[in-house]
């Protein structure tokens, strides 16, 4: 039996994100605000962020709670826990919240996840990346292939039920054999969601002046899509769906954090560089780690409000992604937009082209589509004006 | 007591240099207002070290036979696009003083120069010039004028346009030599219009000689192949500044302002005579200046269009030989096509325009003038691929051919034959100059001459080669239009018309290059090369695989929003041919395509 995924209108609530921006290193490829031998700074980060919690503290009920990175199991289950137990006192934390960590394998033991359980965690995600020792190198991860499938069995043997991996695809030299084979021992592991990323190579990284440089060449598109098509039938063959471009759920264990943002929910950002989205406005907070200690809990560095239009603009550009598709109906009351209507030429041309499809009142990326999101995603933005004059 | 002579050398000879030293015996400029060559007026001219205008200069040389002689110094363009405006400057003349550089020796248009005087009857008094060089080989150049020209080699001058040694006693053989004019004061009036300029606030300024009669203020004249009538608003010499005389007369040389306001109107090599009682026959050697080579000019920004419309007018008031038409391309927006008279001639006025007139410029690669035999008889001249009739329209393309005359050391022959036949030229004539160098000529379509053949014979002879080449006529050719579709759609920049030999090649090069310069659409797209219905190559673009953000990027959706705006900005500023979007780097590295 095929399982239907989110719309829009299977709404999660309101989401607590909080950053923790150590590693042991800065992996060539990241650009996320992660920092690598900075921990004689965990204990004051730990501090500020507590004090941010008690800040901004209300009485709306949240529904996920989501530490990522950097690598949050760099802090030790004391401090992760002082966290949770703030973020419960100040906030009405569900029973039923969905409450994830972001792992690496090399950060974590079998203790280390029975503590996390303890401290409240359900849900765990491991970067696992790849589990070709080449690939691995490349990427400049520091843990073995081995040490990620150990840290996936030590998640289950110490109870977690939800564990996720997240992987990497397409990194030139990735062979078809070792990315099946990879997928392959992921599944064998018993996780009960898989996020598949394409390599990007983000401006500012390693990665990107090896490639400026020609010291690697380029991830290749076509690679990476043939990668991609693969796994998408193959995780389907294993009871997997696909509820978003890179994300694929076992039976209906959707990452409810993640897709409350494609679902242009509200979430508030804790930690340095976090981005809220609280009653139409986007904040975001200092992004260095020291800065955001000297200025605890007074963290905002900017902020946006967005008009109606806008705000429905960005609602249509997230929604686009989630493979369950845009509810138009819903997405009307919400936004007082009428997409077909707002949009027609151009979203016309999409369907025609086999990118998008209209169905029972959901507009949705085709199969093929899923490949293509940003250019589907692209209507909805304007160009920038500066730009466009140069 | 007038002489009237010019000085004729291959580029680079030292001929302006000379010039300078020649006023300086005369005195005919202060020394302080002395500038490097003088007589090269314009900035442009004295930057890239060539002349374009001729000019003609009235100087007094008193001679050791103890008369003082009216020199008339007319110094003639030196380049190979300008032949015509030489020969008009020859035209002007009695004698001429042939100037060869006597570290380079004979070059093409130092052949090229001394046929023209010879053919204009004209006096001519071999130099070598640069003995001063420490590369100078006087004996061996000698040597080869001597047995070009059969003068005995020890009677060949020698100076110095640098030192002056030697300039006095030139210009004492220039008055013995050169013959004084011999004009006929009685008959009706007749002046050869030997160049031209525009001045903003005199209109038209002609450079004549007068052959017969006299012109005077007042005068009521008319251009004997215009046809336009205007009446003299002044008459003068330039001594060397421009100073009005009351009259010219039969063997001067000087300026006259005939009220008109464009250059068109008195064109070079046209004869001017009295509107009331006209000469029956007007000087010999006028020819319509006629484009040879074409080339769209456009704005890289759009918004500067109207100013270089402007620009191009006020140019073509005082270049009688440039013409242009508006023309819209898909690609490059709104522009004009120009004609001019050779590549030279074409990069002077695109710098003249960004200099003068503060414009960007794209240039897109030249072309050259067919003329089409339809079937219905008549005779079509196209310059620009879009105006070619269907090919079952067509009953004979003939494509313009050009002599080319290239002298070079003889140990480059292998490879001078390899170019020419590469570029479809045809030996006419081989000659040895002395045992180490040749002059070969051929016929070459001019068409593969535009294209960087110049800088092919320099690369190919180590720089020793030089060339001159004139149009010849036209002839006809297995001619064809190729075309490019992107998706079906003709793209009008990318057709040309090429060789029916070398149409395959030109739609593989031009297909292939797109197909990597155009990025992948969300639909296949195939490019494909035709002539006529015919598919003579054919390229695809596959459709896009995979466009989208990997990461969610822990919601920032600014951030997110900002990457989607800036690849729309991107899409934006593409170029839509049909369905198919193609960035403007795509059109413009497409046309240099032959820059390579």
């Amino acid at each position: 039996m095929t399982i239907r995924p989110p719309s829009t209108s299977d709404t999660v609530g309101r989401g607590i994100y909080v950053h923790v921006p150590f590693c042991i290193v800065r992996c060539g490829y990241c650009d996320f605000n992660a920092y690598a031998g900075m921990d004689e700074l965990a204990h004051p980060y730990v501090e500020a962020l507590i004090s941010e919690i008690r800040h901004r503290s209300d009485e709306g009920p949240v529904a996920t709670v989501f530490f990522g990175g950097g690598t949050p199991t760099q802090l030790d289950s004391d401090q992760l826990g002082r966290i949770i137990d703030a973020i419960r006192d100040c906030f009405d934390v569900a029973a039923d919240a969905e409450v994830t960590i972001e792992a690496n394998p090399e950060s974590v033991s079998r203790s280390k996840f029975t503590q996390l359980l303890e401290a409240g965690f359900n849900r765990v995600s491991i970067g696992v990346q790849s589990l070709s020792p080449h690939i691995l190198a490349k990427l400049e991860r520091v843990h073995s292939a081995e040490r990620a499938l150990e840290a996936l069995g030590e998640a289950s043997a110490a109870g977690f039920e939800r564990r996720s991996a997240d992987l990497i695809y397409g990194t030139p030299s990735e062979s078809i054999a070792d990315w099946q084979d990879g997928v392959g021992r992921i599944l064998e592991t018993g996780v009960d969601h898989i996020s598949a990323y394409a390599l990007t190579v983000e401006e500012g990284t390693p990665l990107h002046s090896w490639v400026g440089r020609g010291q690697m060449p380029p991830p290749d598109e076509d690679d990476q899509a043939m990668k991609y098509e693969w796994l998408v039938e193959r995780l389907a063959g294993a009871g997997f769906t696909r509820y978003e471009v890179s994300n694929f759920a076992k039976g209906r264990s959707w990452c409810r954090h993640n897709l409350n943002y494609w679902q242009a929910g509200e979430y508030l950002g804790l930690g340095a560089g976090a981005h809220s989205h609280v009653s139409g406005r986007r904040s975001w907070n200092l992004k260095s780690p020291q800065g955001y200690i000297a200025k605890a809990p007074e963290v905002e560095e900017g902020f946006e409000v967005l008009g109606a239009a806008a705000a429905a603009a960005d609602a249509a550009m997230l929604g686009i992604r989630l493979s369950g598709g845009i509810d138009l109906g819903h997405f009307q009351e919400t936004f007082g937009v009428d997409l077909l209507e707002s949009y027609g030429s151009p979203l016309e041309e999409l369907m025609g082209r086999g990118i998008l499809e209209l169905e029972d009142g959901y507009l949705r990326l085709s199969e093929r589509g899923h490949l293509l999101g940003s250019q589907a995603a692209m209507v909805f933005v304007s160009p920038l004006s500066e730009l466009a004059r140069s | 007591m007038i002489r009237a002579f010019s000085l004729i050398a291959h580029v680079d000879h030292g001929k302006s240099t000379l010039a300078d030293r020649i006023l300086q015996v005369c005195h005919a400029v202060p020394e302080r207002q002395m500038r490097e060559q003088y007589l090269d007026r314009m900035d442009l001219e004295r930057e890239r070290g060539i002349t374009i205008k001729a000019q003609a200069i009235r100087l007094n040389f008193p001679s050791e036979d103890g008369s003082v002689y009216e020199l008339n110094l007319i110094d003639t363009p030196g380049h190979v696009d300008f032949s015509y405006e030489v020969s008009r400057s020859l035209a002007a003349c009695d004698g001429v003083v042939l100037l060869v550089d006597a570290a380079q020796g004979i070059e093409a248009q130092t052949l090229a120069n001394l046929y023209l005087a010879l053919e204009a009857g004209l006096e001519l008094i071999p130099v070598l010039n640069k003995i001063d060089l420490p590369a100078a080989d006087p004996e061996r150049v000698s040597a080869e004028l001597s047995s070009l020209m059969g003068v005995p080699a020890g009677s060949i001058f020698r100076v110095s346009g640098k030192t002056g040694e030697g300039v006095p006693e030139l210009i004492e053989e220039v008055v013995r030599r050169v013959p004084p004019p011999k004009g006929d004061l009685e008959a009706p009036d007749r002046a050869l219009i030997f160049d031209s300029s525009y001045d903003n606030y005199r209109g038209v300024v002609t450079f004549v000689r007068v052959r017969d009669g006299q012109f005077k203020a007042r005068q009521k004249v008319r251009m004997m192949a215009t046809g336009s009538v205007a009446e003299i608003e002044e008459v003068g010499v330039f001594a060397p500044t421009m100073t009005a005389v009351e009259r010219l007369v039969a063997g001067d040389v000087g300026y006259l302002i005939p009220g008109v306001k464009n250059v068109r109107e008195a064109t070079v090599g046209d004869t001017i005579t009295d509107a009331t009682r006209p000469a029956k026959e007007p000087l010999p050697g006028y020819r319509e200046p006629r484009p040879m080579v074409w080339a769209g000019l456009y704005p890289t920004d759009s918004d500067q269009y109207p100013d270089l419309r402007e620009a191009l007018d006020k140019l073509k008031l005082n270049d009688a030989a440039f013409v242009y038409e508006p023309e819209t391309s898909q690609a490059l927006g709104f522009g004009f096509r120009c004609g001019f008279l050779g590549l030279l001639h074409m990069d002077i006025v695109r710098e003249r325009l960004e200099r003068e007139f503060d414009l960007e410029l794209l240039i897109t690669s030249p072309s050259v003038a067919y003329e089409i035999v339809t079937t219905a008889g008549e005779i079509l001249s196209v310059h620009n691929p879009a105006d070619m009739p269907d090919p079952a329209a067509i009953e004979e393309v003939r494509e313009p051919f050009a002599a080319a005359m290239i002298i070079a050391p003889s140990e480059f022959i292998g490879a001078l034959m390899e170019l020419a036949q590469e570029r479809r030229g045809e030996l006419k004539e081989m000659h040895y100059l002395s045992e180490q160098r040749v002059e070969l000529r051929y016929h070459v379509p001019l068409a593969e001459m535009i294209v960087d053949f110049f800088d092919q014979l320099k690369s190919r002879t180590k720089g020793y080669g030089s060339l001159d080449y004139e149009f010849v006529g036209y002839v006809p050719g297995k001619l064809v239009k190729v075309e490019i579709l992107l998706h079906g759609n003709p793209v009008d920049a990318f057709s040309a018309i090429v060789h029916r030999d070398r149409s395959y090649n030109y739609g593989k090069r031009m297909t292939e290059k797109l197909r990597e310069l155009i990025p992948r659409q969300q639909f296949d797209v195939a490019i494909q090369a035709s002539i006529g219905s015919r598919i003579i190559a054919r390229e695809t673009i596959k459709a896009r695989r995979k466009d989208v953000l990997a990461k969610c990027y822990g919601g920032d959706v600014s951030r997110k929003r900002k990457l989607l705006e800036k690849q729309k900005a991107g899409k934006a500023r593409m170029k839509q041919v049909g369905s198919v979007e193609v960035p403007q780097e795509a059109f413009m590295a497409a046309l240099r395509l032959d820059d390579k």
